[in-house]
């Protein structure tokens, strides 16, 4: 494969167009703006960890998907990225428990 | 043996997938790791300092929550960027580096001015658990963002030499990969360090 070639399939390999981008940081940015709104309302102190965290992995989603393009690149790339984040939200989860954070 | 110039600038594997961009997400899966344990260590010893103050007593939300919209919409300029380079457009490559690098440093500031204010209420990196916990986190992300900077003021500088052609577009994925991984530990960061709070801010 030639440079240009090469180039025309980087330029062509299924990323998505800026409309896309935009759209994604709109949503990411009331995503954030919801947030904040959850961490200031008292009414919602009572569901404030798993709503936050809900917000949290959204936004994580949608700019790994998006913006690093693991939605439509080879699944190679995905596996590479899923398995130690499995593997750290393990030891996480493992150390909350280990250190009393989290009880049975 | 001498080699066509294009196979220099190819590093293709038998699954046809570029060697530099695979050894790239390897790089970025340990980096998982590293977050992992460090995020994992600053929410074990929460709430276990004896003395000084913590975190939670003198937080500035709304200058964090400004830091992750400034993050989160270097990310957007980074893809557009991308997508630039990838066109051939030179003007606008240079326009959307040179806004990540600068919102990049907009970040920079940000921390260097609220890691200074929390000095000043005298919390350091040696004060207590929560101290060093803290300042270990957000400094190692803070250092990642700092070589973020440096490696995109770097494409555009080579972007005014003329040397960041379609062809090389691989080299800004590959620095896009790195600024949005940076973007989304900032996103655990802000919700697990700064927002999931034990007494959250009446």
């Amino acid at each position: 494969m030639t440079e240009h070639t090469q180039a025309q399939a980087h330029a062509h390999g299924g990323h998505p167009t800026a409309g896309v981008y935009v759209a994604v940081a709109a949503v990411l940015t009331v995503l954030t703006v919801t947030e904040v709104g959850v961490f200031y309302i008292p009414a919602f102190h009572p569901i404030l960890a798993p709503a936050l965290i809900l917000l949290s992995a959204s936004k994580f989603a949608l700019v790994v998907l998006f913006y690093m393009h693991l939605k439509m690149d080879n699944r190679l790339f995905s596996a590479l990225f899923s398995l130690p984040l499995l593997i750290a939200f393990s030891v996480l989860v493992a150390l909350m428990f280990l250190f009393g954070v989290f009880t049975l | 043996m001498a080699h066509p110039a294009s196979a220099h600038s190819e590093h293709y594997t038998t699954t046809g997938l570029d060697s530099r961009k695979i050894a790239f997400w390897a790089f970025i899966g340990s980096e998982c790791l590293l977050f992992g344990s460090l995020i994992s260590t600053y929410l074990v010893y929460e709430g276990k300092s004896v003395s000084g103050p913590t975190t939670h007593q003198i937080f500035n939300i709304p200058l964090t929550s400004f830091s992750t919209f400034d993050l989160l919409m270097s990310s957007l300029c980074m893809v557009l960027a991308l997508a630039a380079v990838q066109r051939g457009d030179k003007i606008w490559q240079r326009v959307w580096l040179a806004s990540t690098a600068f919102l990049g440093m907009v970040f920079l500031g940000c921390q260097a001015y609220e890691f200074t204010d929390f000095v000043h209420k005298g919390l350091t990196i040696h004060t207590n658990l929560y101290g060093s916990t803290f300042f270990t986190l957000t400094g190692f992300h803070g250092g990642h963002v700092a070589v973020g900077v440096i490696w995109l003021l770097t494409l555009l500088v080579r972007s005014f030499q003329g040397k960041l052609g379609p062809e090389k577009s691989l080299n800004v994925e590959i620095a896009g990969l790195y600024w949005h991984f940076v973007d989304v530990v900032w996103i655990v960061i802000f919700t697990v360090v700064y927002l999931i709070q034990t007494t959250p801010i009446k």
